[in-house]
C-alpha cells in the first residue's frame, strides 16, 4: 500500500514537471498558432543554464533562481529572431525551422560544454526523506517538486484567469486578429509568452535534472511526450494539459513500477525489465489515440 | 512531351545527367576506388525511395505526416525478425515487410487522416514513437542496442552481400518507384489528392469521397517506405529502433522540402542534396577551422530555417516552373 502510494506521488511528480513543459507548448500553440518542436531545448538549455551558474553560486537555490530570467532572456531572443517569421506561416514551415533549431541548439551545448553529460547533485537542504503520512518517508528532493510544480500551476493559473496579461491571452487564444484590430501590442504579448513559455520549460529541465542527467538531446524525446500531452488535453487548453499530464505521470510511473513484476510471471526478468519502460510508453500513445478517436479535439479543446 | 524534347528543358537535362551519374556510380567509384562512396551512394538511393514515398501525401497531398521513418522500422524489422526466425528468402521477408508496412499505414491512416492540421502532425508522430517503443521493449531482438542480420537471399537471381549488385538492385527499384510516382501524380487519383491539398470541400463537395483517397495514397506511400525500411536493413545488415527514430522523420520532411514538395524529382535531389550537405559541411567547416567541421550541425540547423523562411520551392524551383 506504501509502495503504491510513493509511486503515485512519484507519478504526481513527474506529471507536474511534464505540465510545466506541455504549458508553455499549448500557449504558445493556442495563442501564436505555432508549432515549436525547440520547445524541447530550452527544457535542455535551462538544465545546462542553471548547472553552470549553480556552479558559480554554489548554491541550487540562487543558481537556479538566476537560471530563469537567463532562459527568459534566451526565449525572447529566439522569439525575435525566429519564431516571429513563422507564426503566419503553415505548420509545415514552422515544423521545419524549429527541427533545424533543435539541431542548433544541440550542437551549441556540444560546443560550449562539450559531449560529455553534467550530473546535478540534489541540494544539501533536500538531501533527505519527509514523513508525508506517519511512517512513511519520501524523498524531500521530489516533494519539493511537487511543491514547486502544484505552486506554479496555481500561479499559472491565477494568471491565465484573473490577471489582465491573462484576459489578453484568453483573448488571442480564441481570436488573435480581433485583440490586435482593438489595439493591443500584439508582438508585445507574444514576445512575453514564449518567454514565460521558456521560463517553465527551464524550470522543469533543471528541476529534473538532479532525478536523471543533464544531457544534450535531454529535451527531445520529453517533448514529444509534451506534444503527446498537449494533443489528450486539447491544443491551447491550460487545464487540458494539466490534467492529462497527470493522467501521463501515472500511467509511466505506475507503469513502470508494477509491470514489471506481473511481465515476470510469464516472461524472464530481464525481458520484463526492458519491456515494461517500453510497455508504459506505448500505453500512453494508445490513450491518445483512444481520446482522439473519442474527442477529435482533445479532451478540453474547442470544438471546431 | 517526349523524353528528347524534356532533354531540352534544363530541368529534364539535370535529371538525364543525374540519373546517368546514378546509374554508373559503381563503375566510377571502382575505378577510382572508393568503396566509402558507393556505401553512401546506396543509402541515397534508398532514402531517395522513402522521400518519394512520403512526398506522395506530403507534397502532393498537403498532408504532413511526421512519422514517415517508422515505415524503416517496419520494413526493416520484418526482414530482421523473419531471418532470425530461419525465413531468409526474400521472397517472403519482402512482401511481409512491404504489406506490414501498408497494414499499418491503413491503421494509422484510418484514425489520423479523420484529424486536421496540427492533430495530424502530432497523431502520425505518436504512432510512430508507439512502434518505435515496441522495438525498444523488444529484448528478443536486441531491443535498444539493434540487431545484427543476415541479409535477404534470392538464390540464383541475386546476392545482396556484394555492394555493387546492390547497388544496381535499389537503383532500378528507384527508378521503379519514380515511373509508379509519375503514373500515380497524372492519375485521376493523383489529381483528386493534389485536389483535395488546395480545397478539400470542394472536392468533397464534387462528390469525390477525399477521406478513402487520402487513405488509400496514404497506404501506397506506407508501402514504399516499408520497401525503403526492408533495403536500409539489407544495406548495413543491421536493424535498430534508431531506424525509425522521429529525428528520421524530420530528416525525411527536410529532404522533401530541400527538394521541391510535390515534384517529381524534388525528393532525388533533395536526398542528394542533404546527403551532400552532411558529407561536405564537416570539411568545409574544418577548412574554416581546424576542428570546427565536428560541429556541423550548428550551421546546418541555421540552414534550415532559412529554407523554411525563404526557399519553399525548393532545388526544384531553380529550374524554372514545371509542365503539368
Amino acid at each position: 500500500m506504501d509502495y503504491l502510494l510513493l509511486q503515485m506521488l512519484n507519478g504526481v511528480q513527474l506529471g507536474l514537471l511534464m505540465f510545466l513543459l506541455a504549458a508553455g507548448l499549448t500557449l504558445t500553440f493556442g495563442i501564436m498558432d505555432l508549432v515549436n518542436l525547440a520547445h524541447g531545448s530550452l527544457y535542455m538549455m535551462g538544465a545546462y543554464i542553471a548547472w553552470t551558474l549553480i556552479g558559480w553560486t554554489d548554491s541550487f537555490v540562487l543558481g537556479a533562481l538566476l537560471a530563469l530570467p537567463v532562459t527568459f532572456l534566451l526565449g525572447v531572443a529566439v522569439e525575435a529572431v525566429v519564431m516571429r517569421r513563422l507564426y503566419a506561416r503553415d505548420h509545415l514551415d514552422q515544423v521545419l525551422a524549429t527541427f533545424g533549431l533543435i539541431l542548433f541548439f544541440n550542437e551549441l551545448v556540444r560546443v560550449i560544454w562539450g559531449p560529455a553529460g553534467k550530473s546535478l547533485t540534489v541540494p544539501a537542504f533536500l538531501n533527505r526523506t519527509v514523513e508525508i503520512l506517519p511512517g512513511v518517508p519520501y524523498p524531500a528532493y521530489r516533494f519539493a517538486i511537487i511543491v514547486v510544480g502544484a505552486v506554479v500551476a496555481l500561479l499559472l493559473a491565477w494568471l491565465v484567469a484573473r490577471t489582465r496579461l491573462g484576459m489578453l491571452i484568453r483573448a488571442g487564444a480564441s481570436n488573435r486578429r480581433m485583440i490586435a484590430a482593438l489595439g493591443v501590442n500584439i508582438e508585445l504579448l507574444f514576445t512575453l509568452v514564449f518567454g514565460l513559455g521558456a521560463v517553465f520549460a527551464a524550470l522543469a529541465g533543471l528541476m529534473a535534472a538532479p532525478l536523471t542527467s543533464v544531457k544534450i538531446g535531454m529535451g527531445d524525446d520529453i517533448l514529444i511526450v509534451a506534444f503527446v500531452i498537449i494533443v489528450i488535453g486539447g491544443i491551447g487548453s491550460i487545464k487540458g494539459a494539466f490534467v492529462a499530464a497527470m493522467i501521463v505521470g501515472q500511467i509511466d510511473i505506475v507503469g513502470r513500477a508494477f509491470l514489471p513484476d506481473f511481465l515476470k510471471t510469464f516472461m524472464t526478468a530481464s525481458a520484463a525489465s526492458s519491456a515494461a519502460p517500453a510497455i508504459s510508453q506505448v500505453l500512453v500513445y494508445l490513450l491518445m489515440a483512444g481520446v482522439l478517436i473519442w474527442r477529435p479535439t482533445g479532451l478540453f479543446g474547442q470544438r471546431t | 512531351m517526349s523524353i528528347v524534347a524534356s532533354l531540352r528543358t534544363p530541368r529534364g537535362l539535370a535529371v538525364a545527367l543525374l540519373l546517368l551519374a546514378l546509374a554508373v556510380l559503381p563503375l566510377l567509384t571502382q575505378a577510382f576506388d572508393q568503396r566509402y562512396l558507393l556505401s553512401i551512394g546506396t543509402r541515397i538511393v534508398i532514402w531517395a525511395i522513402a522521400a518519394i514515398s512520403l512526398n506522395m501525401i506530403l507534397g502532393y497531398g498537403g498532408l504532413v505526416s511526421f512519422g514517415h521513418a517508422v515505415f524503416f522500422g517496419i520494413g526493416g524489422y520484418a526482414v530482421g525478425i523473419l531471418g532470425a526466425h530461419g525465413v531468409v528468402t526474400g521472397w517472403i521477408q519482402w512482401p511481409v515487410g512491404i504489406l506490414a508496412a501498408a497494414a499499418w499505414a491503413a491503421l494509422v491512416g484510418a484514425l489520423s487522416l479523420r484529424t486536421r492540421g496540427v492533430y495530424f502532425i502530432m497523431i502520425t508522430l505518436a504512432f510512430a514513437q508507439l512502434v518505435y517503443y515496441v522495438g525498444v521493449g523488444l529484448e528478443a531482438y536486441g531491443a535498444d542496442d539493434g540487431l545484427n542480420i543476415s541479409r535477404s537471399r534470392f538464390p540464383g537471381l541475386v546476392d545482396l552481400r556484394d555492394k555493387t549488385s546492390f547497388y544496381w538492385l535499389c537503383f532500378a527499384l528507384l527508378l521503379g518507384t519514380l515511373w509508379f510516382c509519375s503514373r500515380f501524380a497524372n492519375s485521376r487519383f493523383g489529381f483528386v489528392i493534389r485536389g483535395a491539398k488546395s480545397n478539400d470541400l470542394r472536392m468533397t463537395a464534387l462528390g469525390f469521397p477525399v477521406f478513402r483517397y487520402r487513405l488509400a495514397a496514404f497506404t501506397l506511400s506506407g508501402a514504399f517506405g516499408g520497401l525503403a525500411g526492408i533495403l536500409l536493413a539489407n544495406e548495413g545488415a543491421y536493424i535498430s529502433p534508431a531506424m525509425m527514430s522521429w529525428v528520421k522523420s524530420g530528416d525525411l520532411i527536410v529532404i522533401v522540402v530541400l527538394g521541391g514538395m510535390g515534384t517529381l524529382f524534388g525528393p532525388l535531389f533533395g536526398t542528394i542534396a542533404f546527403f551532400v550537405l552532411e558529407e561536405s559541411l564537416p570539411p568545409l567547416l574544418d577548412l574554416v577551422r581546424k576542428g570546427w567541421g565536428e560541429y556541423w550541425q550548428i550551421a546546418f540547423g541555421p540552414l534550415l530555417v532559412l529554407i523554411a523562411l525563404y526557399a519553399r520551392g525548393g532545388i526544384d524551383s531553380l529550374f524554372g516552373r514545371r509542365h503539368g
